[in-house]
């Protein structure tokens, strides 16, 4: 039983059915894919999210795999060395292991009210220049096309006052990344990204950065925007400051898109808080970093991807695949 | 004459207090500033005397601010403070018919059983004995129970007693002695010379199988060393609150407070704290965040002591639930802010930029959001809408941002920066020509109302919008929200807004009580006062306030100022709107029926 239908869990359902074990999906969204969804082309090689979502529908679309959609998950218990969830209707499913496979939610930009999201309609979230992206052109709400975007780094990551204390590690290179698209489709209009650090530890992130900078022009600016405001033109002023010369500064922009940070998804919390395995800011606990990382102190209850920490598409992968590994351990010595 | 050598440790320790008290009394009132003086010269030969008496019986002898809070508390308050004072008017009136003059010597109502050992006839002999007796009893019934506090505070309603200073112990283990040394000096007598009322005859029948007449004069004896220990300790310890308290009541009731500068009436109030503690129990960084040493009790002994910190005097929310709290009715954050104005940095002027000091913009209503709300930008949305839909001809006088009310500045001690900042806004205000005022921050409307002499009225929106509302000039329709409304420290405590905003939302919604409400409101954690803590710290004490008011778990929590509307978003567990938000949410808007109908033409193009 693997609640949560994106990567990680599609992962591991492929590669526990594949050794001859029934496997069933429990996922609360209409569809497959969880976050990729929402993705129209992956960093670091600008790889085509669909694509690869229709990959692993294509894994899970085998014999042993049953997928429930549009089953939200309430509560999660064992009794007797069985697996019970249960939705909002009282369906009860059960199984012999459970994996949370529940993922991260974006950080609702809301609850940083000075940035002006909900409030301004040309402040979007990283999420929402996807969705924007995926018709083809970013333009503001009046219509027009922006002669100057700014992206704001860090927003609901590294931010004490948010209660996060955590880098959501993901931002940095999709901000590089959103930044790139944004010159490729607007070459004349001016990029800024306002960043604390940019943290570019992952294979072709550093390429990418310096790309967008020689080839696209793209401006960074060490310092956190401290308030927007709207102009009468409906266009953003931005405050900050300039870290690196220690100067105060002030845009407007015609489009600021918020990086929104990783945080735990709901039912992550929640479930998880009900197993006992909860861990800092609401994510689950796994039983130890190094070497049982996909276990929890719940006998035949595992972990993988997002639902632990921030992780990017591949490192989601690569967990969930270990985590098959253990559950197919458990159910051969149990 | 009625004398023995043992009176001398009481008369010397007696003469010692009054000579200390009157220099310390003479010292503080020739302290006071001119204000004060001005008051007392004003009212000392008014009504308000004799008032003023009226409230030292109240609560000096009879503690009613205590009994009201606590009754146990109040009692033993009672039966120490105003049995004691019996005792001493009631011995001496019974000591004067014995004697057969007023003027007998001093210490005999002291040393009365001693001395009137031998039965006597004078008038009413008999009650009086019943009722000495009685008074003792209880007296000691109400040492009985400050002993048993000590021990047990939570007996008493109190969860946290004062740390008490060495001198508070010296004087008061001199206390606590004083009364069963005079019980045992009484009934010993009352053995010797075989007579006694219920109480000392009762103690004195149990110790006559001891050799009485021997132990009899040590105990007068040890009786007068107890009072001599307690009045020398007297005016060094906490209880120089017993003769403090009655001067203070008479300042306050002539009309002197405590103003901006430490002065004589600071002086008073210090001495006037009895350190009973019940101001720990209302702090929150007590109970929310297990701080235990910098609160208003131990702020006025470490002042009075001279040994205040820096750290103990800006560790504090400034949210005014002590005050609220206190007994003796202290001005504890006046004091706490006349202790930070120390930083004077001369040559160092801030807001030089702000050179306008002419307004361009003719108008009836300024709007001055505040600093803080340019962080909550939905307010001013909000607000503008309102403006809007009443027609009002409005001058958003700091929507560049650049201005200040001078408030934080003032509260970190830079009071001269401050008050040039205000003169400027005042000439700016006054050009206007605007009729009225209105904020959006607590913060800034207590600045306005209390730190500028302005000629027009100060609103805050709260009561701005509920005058709309009254004057019908908008309408709104209820929604089916569940509220719970948050009162800020400011606007609730700190300027009396508790009614306005609860008109405001029960007009827009279904308002729903919380268990700390009005003067009882807890501070959301994020005050500018506090500049010690931590912001681990401000998140326990927002927490604990946050998990108080969503306990009915209302579907907004409502509230009134930027700065707690921040705090709690960032909570993260209620959705928490500004009382502006929702009214505006809730408007009939009548400019979209006739379109364009706007007043103000310019107005409406600036509206986001």
């Amino acid at each position: 039983m693997i609640i949560g239908g994106g990567p990680a869990g599609l992962e591991a359902a492929y590669n526990i059915a594949i050794n001859g074990y029934k496997v069933t999906i429990l996922e609360k969204d209409n569809e497959i894919g969880g976050n990729i969804k929402k993705w129209v082309k992956l960093f670091p090689d600008f790889g085509d999210a669909a694509e690869i979502r229709k990959a692993f529908a294509d894994k899970v679309n085998k014999g042993n795999i049953e997928i429930q959609t549009g089953v939200e998950i309430s509560e999660l218990y064992s009794e007797n060395e069985k697996w019970f969830a249960k939705n909002g209707n009282n369906v009860i499913y059960s199984a012999d292991a459970a994996l949370l496979a529940t993922g991260f939610e974006a950080f609702d930009a809301r609850r940083k009210e000075e940035l002006g999201y909900g409030i301004y309609d040309n402040v979007i979230t990283s999420v929402d220049f996807e969705e924007m992206y995926k018709t083809g052109k970013i333009l503001t709400a009046q219509g027009t096309v922006p002669k100057r975007i700014a992206f704001l780094n860090c927003v609901g990551s590294r931010d004490e006052k948010v209660g996060n204390h955590y880098c959501s590690r993901v931002c940095c290179i999709n901000a590089v990344k959103q930044a790139t698209e944004f010159k490729e489709l607007v070459p004349d209009a001016e990029a800024y990204c306002f960043y604390m650090d940019m943290r570019m530890a992952g294979q072709f992130y550093e390429e990418l950065y310096r790309k967008s900078q020689e080839k696209y022009n793209v401006n960074y600016i060490r310092g956190r925007i401290s308030e927007a405001a709207a102009t009468f033109d409906k266009r953003i002023q931005i405050k900050s400051e300039d870290t690196l010369t220690g100067l105060p500064m002030k845009m407007t922009v015609d489009i600021l898109v918020l990086m929104v940070g990783i945080e735990s998804s709901a039912s992550t919390t929640e479930l998880s808080r009900q197993n006992g395995i909860n861990g800092e800011y609401g994510f689950a606990k796994s039983l130890g970093l190094y070497i049982s990382d996909n276990l929890t102190k719940k006998a035949g209850l595992f972990l993988a991807g997002s639902c632990k920490r921030p992780l990017t598409l591949p490192e989601t992968v690569a967990d969930s695949r270990a985590a098959s590994v253990q559950i197919l351990n458990y159910l051969k010595l149990n | 004459m009625n004398y023995h050598p043992f009176i001398i440790p009481f008369s010397a320790g007696a003469i010692f207090l009054f000579a200390v008290v009157i220099y310390k009394f003479v010292k503080w009132f020739r302290n006071l500033d001119r204000k004060q003086m001005y008051f007392v010269n004003k009212n000392i030969f008014s009504f308000k005397t004799i008032e003023a008496i009226g409230e030292t019986f109240r609560e000096a002898l009879i503690h009613r601010n205590i009994y009201k809070k606590n009754p146990l508390l109040g009692y033993m308050h009672m039966s120490l403070a105003f049995g004691w004072f019996l005792l001493i008017a009631v011995g001496k009136t019974e000591s004067s018919f014995y004697a057969g003059t007023f003027f007998e010597e001093p210490w005999l109502a002291i040393f009365f059983k001693y001395f009137a050992k031998e039965q006597h006839s004078y008038f009413m002999a008999a009650e009086f004995s019943f009722i000495m007796d009685l008074l003792l009893l209880i007296v000691l019934s109400g040492v009985a129970l400050a002993l048993f506090k000590r021990v047990r505070s939570n007996f008493l309603g109190m969860k946290k007693a004062t740390k008490h200073s060495k001198f508070d112990r010296i004087a008061l283990a001199s206390l606590w002695w004083i009364f069963p040394l005079r019980l045992l000096a009484e009934s010993t007598t009352a053995a010797v010379a075989g007579n006694g009322n219920f109480l000392t005859g009762t103690v004195g029948n149990w110790l006559s199988g001891l050799p009485v007449e021997a132990i009899e004069l040590p105990m007068w004896w040890a009786y007068s060393f107890s009072l001599c220990a307690f009045f020398v300790s007297l005016p060094f310890s906490r209880y120089m609150h017993i003769p403090t308290e009655v001067a203070l009541i008479f300042l306050r009731k002539w009309g002197a407070t405590a103003g901006e500068q430490y002065s004589g009436m600071t002086d008073l109030q210090l001495n006037s704290c009895s350190r009973c503690g019940i101001c720990i129990d209302s702090c929150q960084l007590n109970f929310a965040a297990d701080i235990n040493h910098v609160q208003s009790v131990y702020f006025i002994r470490d002042t009075r002591y001279k040994k205040l910190t820096d750290e103990v005097a800006n560790n504090c929310l400034m949210c005014g639930r002590c005050v609220e709290a206190c007994p003796v009715g202290l001005e504890l954050t006046v004091i706490r802010q006349q202790l930070r104005n120390k930083a004077e940095i001369p040559g160092k002027h801030y807001f030089e930029y702000n050179k306008a000091e002419e307004s361009k913009n003719k108008t009836d209503v300024i709007y001055f959001a505040g600093c803080m709300t340019h962080l909550t930008p939905s307010i001013i949305i909000s607000m503008k809408k309102i403006f809007n839909e009443a027609g009002e001809r409005f001058w958003f006088m700091d929507e560049d941002k650049g201005l200040c009310c001078g408030r934080p500045m003032r509260q970190q001690g830079f009071v001269q920066q401050s008050k040039d900042l205000i003169s400027k806004n005042m000439r700016l205000i006054a050009s206007s020509g605007a009729k009225m005022m209105v904020t959006s921050c607590p913060i800034c409307y207590k600045s306005f109302t209390e730190e500028y002499v302005l000629d027009i009225p100060v609103m805050h929106h709260t009561e701005y919008i509920k005058m709309l509302m009254d004057k019908k000039r908008i309408n709104v329709k209820k929604s089916d929200l569940n509220m719970v409304y948050h009162d800020p420290c400011e606007l609730g405590r700190g300027s009396g807004i508790f009614e306005q905003p609860r008109d405001v939302l029960r007009q827009t919604g279904n308002l729903r009580v919380s268990e700390f409400e009005k003067e009882n409101a807890l501070c959301c954690g994020g005050s500018l006062s506090n500049t010690v803590i931590e912001l681990d710290t401000q998140i326990k004490i927002r927490n604990h306030a946050l998990e108080v008011l969503t306990e009915s778990k209302p579907d907004v929590l409502a509230t009134a100022c930027p700065l707690c509307k921040k705090s709690f978003v960032h909570g993260n567990k209620a959705k928490v709107m500004d009382i502006a938000e929702i009214v505006a949410d809730c408007l009939n808007l009548q400019s979209e029926k006739n379109e364009k109908k706007s007043v103000n033409k310019k107005e409406s193009i600036e509206f986001i």
